[in-house]
């Protein structure tokens, strides 16, 4: 076990410095950041000054690991548009995104996970049936669409629902919450159905074809003929051999829900890092960029790292202590 | 008292074309403390049977006649929730698979206390202890602390009778076991059978195990009843059925069990058995591309000669060397395979006689040793050319006839790729008439060209091996268990199509096989593996009578016991 977690970290290095080594070379690649920084009026030399003060004129190497040490504290200098340390702007919104990402994967797991037994088991009913079609709707409509519909539907013809923006924030520390006012919380809700839609029929589908394949096996068929309640033989036998595969998909995913909130924090103004990522590649902000590309390879590394964790302690099987 | 009585019993299948009757006015009886037998090839119906006793007959399958009394009481017609509550309790089941019928994510304790609380509501305590003692009744040694363990730390044979606690929690009435040891070696289906014969006569339950082997049904049942295509075509003691069986499908079926204790020329073909392949059109070999004299150096002493070969295995990697476990599949083996001689090779699932004849063909590198094959170190070879040369005089035939045909490949393709592949014709056209030539000779027809897999039987893919091999004219053909996965009857036919080809086309042969009956018919002479090792090696009928190793010896007396065979109609080979 614990030389598994340590060849994982080791893994989960290598894949961050990658990461790191390509956030890195946006900054020499893409536009002078020299340039990005002084006004036109500048004289050579004070651009000159400005250089070597800000270390370009070092061998790439001690550049690069500068990059990476700094990174590793959570700086990642200065924002080219705001003037402002680019963690200070993350910090503010990193919560916003969390909390939205997390909110959609409940949603998520917590629909899509009985939709998928229960269509299963009653693969023949009309409300799976029903279920089914519903579900291709969500894998197939854009996400972009299903938030303006929502809107559309919930904000502007009902006006049940807030349409944009977070409501309002209670600060604990550095950490913005909307779980702890009305507001926020009904903010919460529009966006996170929309980003959770796909996900939740991705799931869905996955546990009920894995529950499909478990319910042929023959210790399913065995579990009957010693005249175990179906309830148990669901529940106890065929739903827990359902989750080993769904967990590690559900992992990838949850990590793309953090990833991939961009469009849905565009069409809801939400105030994440996604909206903030946007804004910066329209204003080629790099210190953004960079520190975006890293966070978000960041939270893949260590959800997949929990993953194969959860994983390990599920499935008996890969236990490395198992071979008797 | 009868314990199970099945009545006129009737399953019916709708599928769209039609009705597909699959057991038809079937009745048996079933005794305390006795072992019935139902015996029959795939497709006869019998696991049906024991589905529809249990109450799991599989949808769209239906009872549509007949009924099913336990201990006089009329079982079919209950509902649902009552026929569960006999399950497990008054009649258990034992499945053909040890290890996939049970739960691998639980203990094997979860799921014995589950089952035993279930029924008996003894509480969690006392059910524990109840587990205990079942598991060493079955004897699992030391049950208290692998009672933790979950099922993939337990071997097959282990597994299985971990199943059969699972199936006697609540000591059930009635057991029925389907196929309960065709998964597991001679060794361990000796003492499962010994177990269940225990069982059944210590506790008076009476069993119904549905078994395609004859060599079960000697060693185990009292009674026994044989099915073909869905219907009892013959019911009576063991000695009766196996020593002087009336109905002809009977007398064909016993004739093609391959016998342990003599040497038969051909395995005698009783018409009854469908599907045998006739040879329509026989290839001249004299004038065949076939029979074409082969151009290989005439060679003095054996055509393969293995020499101290040696497999090793990383059973946990590390990257310091010194932390790795390793193991050896094969230590150091060596024998030699004279030309036109077909060489046994026999032993336990674990032995290391596959991996024997992956390193025979190069799948497998060596660790250590040498492998010729006719004056030439395989092992050495550098060059593609010369590997492929040696490659086409070389073939294999696997065990599973379904997963070693590629099923998107009509068989025409998949005969020709290695004819194209090593270009041995000049044309297409020739290619063709090479293959439905090749199709004929294995007893398919020609027409069997333009189809695809999935529309043959295991027996008509086994040929399409056979005569897939058979397309590169090779010397030297390697059958891994090439009929351990058929029907007897399939797997007689099988047997009987390779001994001609050998004979005919001079083959030299290495035969793996975990079946010694099977082996006594084919080889010449055989090496006995155990754990790697090559434990003995001699001539085929001098290792049936008069065997030196201590370990051959086990193996033998291990054989089911089908010395009450009827020798009606076979033509023992002289000598």
């Amino acid at each position: 076990m614990i030389s598994f977690i340590f060849k994982r970290l080791l893994q989960s290095i290598v894949v961050m410095l990658t990461v790191a080594l390509i956030a890195f070379s946006m900054f020499r690649f893409v536009g002078d950041p020299i340039n990005n920084m002084v006004g036109q009026d500048t004289s050579q030399e004070e651009r000159e000054a400005l250089t070597e003060r800000l270390g370009l004129n070092d061998p790439f190497i001690e550049q690069f690991g500068r990059f990476v040490l700094h990174a590793a504290e959570g700086d990642f200098g200065i924002s080219y548009k705001y003037r402002e340390p680019v963690s200070k702007l993350i910090e503010g919104r990193l919560s916003a995104t969390l909390e939205l990402s997390f909110v959609s994967a409940v949603l998520a797991l917590v629909i899509g996970i009985p939709a998928g037994v229960y269509t299963a088991l009653r693969s023949k009913g009309i409300l799976s049936k029903g279920i089914m079609t519903l579900s291709l709707i969500g894998v197939s409509l854009p996400t972009f669409l299903i938030g303006i519909l929502l809107i559309l539907f919930f904000g502007v013809v009902l006006r049940w629902l807030p349409t944009f923006g977070r409501g309002d924030v209670v600060a604990i520390g550095w950490w913005t919450t909307g779980f702890l006012t009305a507001s926020g919380l009904k903010s919460l809700i529009l966006p996170s159905i929309t980003l959770a839609l796909f996900q939740m029929t991705l799931i869905m589908r996955l546990v009920r074809a894995e529950m499909l394949e478990v319910l042929r096996t023959d210790f399913v068929k065995f579990a009957r003929a010693r005249g175990l309640p179906d309830r148990a033989v669901h529940f106890k036998h065929a739903l827990k051999n359902t989750l080993v595969p769904v967990i590690t998909i559900t992992g990838l995913q949850l990590g793309s829900l953090i990833a991939f909130a961009i469009i849905t924090e565009s069409v809801f103004q939400w105030p994440g890092m996604g909206l903030l990522f946007i804004q910066a590649i329209a204003d080629v902000d790099i210190p953004i960029m960079a520190a975006y590309l890293v966070m978000i390879a960041f939270f893949f590394v260590i959800i997949n790292m929990v993953v194969d964790i959860l994983y390990y302690t599920v499935d008996p099987r890969l236990r490395a202590d198992s071979a008797t | 008292m009868d314990l199970l009585n099945i009545n006129h019993l009737r399953i019916e299948f709708p599928s769209r074309h039609g009705t597909v009757v699959a057991v038809d006015d079937v009745s048996l009886t079933v005794h305390p403390g006795e072992v019935l037998g139902v015996v029959g090839e795939s497709g006869a119906g019998k696991s049906t049977i024991g589905n529809a006793v249990i109450g799991l007959l599989e949808p769209p399958g239906e009872m549509t006649g007949g009924h099913i009394l336990l201990k006089s009481q009329q079982i079919d017609t209950l509902n649902p929730e009552a026929k569960r509550k006999i399950r497990g309790r008054r009649i258990g089941m034992i499945f053909q698979d040890p290890l996939t019928s049970l739960d691998p994510l639980q203990t094997i304790e979860q799921q014995l206390v589950e089952t035993i609380d279930l029924h008996l509501k003894l509480g969690e305590k006392k059910s524990q202890e109840r587990a205990v003692d079942l598991l060493r009744q079955v004897g699992i040694p030391d049950p208290e602390n692998r009672i933790k363990n979950y099922p993939h730390q337990f071997s097959g044979g282990m597994r299985q009778r971990v199943v059969i606690a699972l199936a006697l929690c609540a000591e059930p009435e009635v057991i029925i076991a389907d196929e309960p040891t065709t998964a597991l070696d001679v060794s361990i289906q000796a003492q499962i059978l010994e177990l269940m014969r225990r069982l059944c006569k210590d506790k008076q339950v009476g069993m119904l195990i549905i078994t395609h082997d004859m060599g079960v049904i000697a060693d185990i049942t009292d009674r026994v009843a044989v099915m073909y295509h869905g219907k009892l075509v013959e019911e009576g003691t063991t000695e009766k059925i196996l020593g002087n069986p009336d109905h002809p499908y009977t007398q064909s079926l016993i004739s093609a069990v391959p016998r342990p204790d003599i040497r038969l020329r051909r395995f005698p073909m009783v018409n009854y058995i469908e599907e045998e392949g006739e040879r329509a059109k026989n290839i001249d070999l004299s004038t065949h591309w076939l029979g074409r004299v082969r151009d290989y150096e005439a060679l003095e002493g054996p055509l393969l000669s293995l020499k101290n070969l040696v497999m090793t295995f990383v059973t946990k990697p590390a990257l310091l060397k010194r932390n790795r476990m390793t193991f050896n599949a094969v230590d150091d083996v060596s024998f030699d395979i004279g030309q036109g001689e077909v060489f046994g090779l026999v032993g336990e699932s674990g032995s290391g006689k596959s991996t024997v004849a992956r390193m025979v063909c190069s799948l497998y590198k060596p660790a250590a040793g040498a492998v010729n094959f006719a004056g030439t170190d395989l092992t050495r070879i550098k060059s593609e050319n010369e590997r492929d040369f040696f490659r086409r005089q070389m073939q294999m035939i696997f065990q599973d006839p379904f997963s070693s045909l590629n099923g998107r490949m009509r068989v025409l393709d998949i005969v020709a790729e290695p004819i194209r592949f090593h270009k041995l014709a000049s044309s297409s056209r020739e290619v063709e008439q090479i293959v439905m030539d090749l199709l004929d000779h294995v007893g398919l027809g020609a027409q069997a060209a333009l189809r695809f897999p999935h529309e043959f039987s295991g027996g008509q893919r086994q040929r399409i091996s056979i005569a897939r091999a058979l397309a590169t004219r090779p010397r030297f053909l390697i059958c891994d268990e090439p009929t351990s996965a058929l029907d007897v009857s399939i797997q007689a036919q099988i047997l009987n199509l390779l001994k001609d080809l050998q004979e005919e086309l001079g083959l030299t042969m290495l035969f793996i096989s975990h079946d010694l009956p099977v082996i006594r018919q084919m080889c010449d002479r055989v090496g006995v593996m155990k754990t790697g090792k090559l434990v003995e090696v001699s001539a085929t009928e001098d290792l049936f009578e008069n065997p030196t190793a201590a370990y051959t010896r086990e193996l033998l007396d291990l054989m089911p016991r089908l010395d009450q065979l009827s020798h009606k109609g076979l033509e023992v080979e002289a000598g």
